[in-house]
């Protein structure tokens, strides 16, 4: 039992990796997919040359998720549909 | 805001009733996972029907079998608020998610189930998580005889 949303994408609620055509990397739960993109709930995000990734590589990073989950840095964010490149749940990695 | 405790009521009664103890401010929390000796389950129970429509039932399947942990216990995401910080506190460095399950052997986390482990799977597959979790961590009973 529990509460459900049929309305929305079939990866609402499930938390997904979104690989984007920039050096960014998120992490987070899927609200909604649609034409103006990925609508993720609390999300991280790692950025490649970015100081507040620094000390973590892309890999580490992902792979730290793929064990613990992602830390919940952002309450809602949208990607933009044009810059993401895949979408993968994180349980498959 | 919290979801109204009428809705919320049947998915704390799916654990409780299984013999979940229901840890609802951190001195519970704190009493139960103070204790040194032993494994402890933490199922930090959820409204989410993606994910927790599943982790209940597993988590009911799991412990009809040896080994299974000595003391069960779950936190309710969004409602027992003070009671989920500090259980998820006791988790360390692990971002928080719900649903989620955490064992700990005497008084250390030794194994963490993320949400996004449970997304997506059925009970049995949850279920078979746990049991080796136990298997690895928890006493079998002795059997008489």
């Amino acid at each position: 039992m529990g509460t459900f949303h049929d309305n929305m994408h079939e990866l609402h609620g499930i938390t997904v990796v979104v690989e984007t055509t920039g050096p960014e990397l998120f992490i987070g739960r899927c609200h909604d997919i649609d034409a103006s993109g990925v609508i993720l709930r609390d999300a991280d995000v790692h950025r490649e040359g970015d100081p507040e990734s620094a000390g973590i590589s892309r890999s580490e990073f992902l792979d730290h998720a793929r064990r613990y989950g992602a830390w919940p840095k952002m309450k809602r964010h949208l990607i933009p549909a044009d810059s993401v490149r895949e979408i993968r749940r994180l349980g498959e990695i | 805001m919290p979801y109204s405790p009428m809705l919320v009521r049947p998915m704390r009664e799916e654990l409780a009733a299984a013999g979940f103890e229901e840890l609802m401010t951190a001195d519970q929390v704190n009493r139960l996972l103070d204790e040194k000796q032993g494994t402890t389950l933490v199922v930090v129970n959820s409204v989410c029907g993606c994910a927790a429509g599943m982790a209940r039932p597993g988590a009911r399947l799991a412990i009809q079998q040896t080994p299974r942990p000595d003391r069960l216990a779950t936190v309710f995401a969004g409602q027992d608020m003070e009671a989920t910080a500090q259980a998820r506190a006791r988790f360390g460095p692990i971002p928080p998610s719900s649903p989620s399950m955490a064992l700990f052997k005497d008084g250390e986390l030794v194994w963490f189930l993320p949400r996004h482990r449970i997304e997506g799977r059925d009970a049995l597959a949850v279920a078979a998580d746990l049991k080796a979790a136990f298997a690895a961590h928890c006493v079998p009973v002795a059997v008489a005889g």
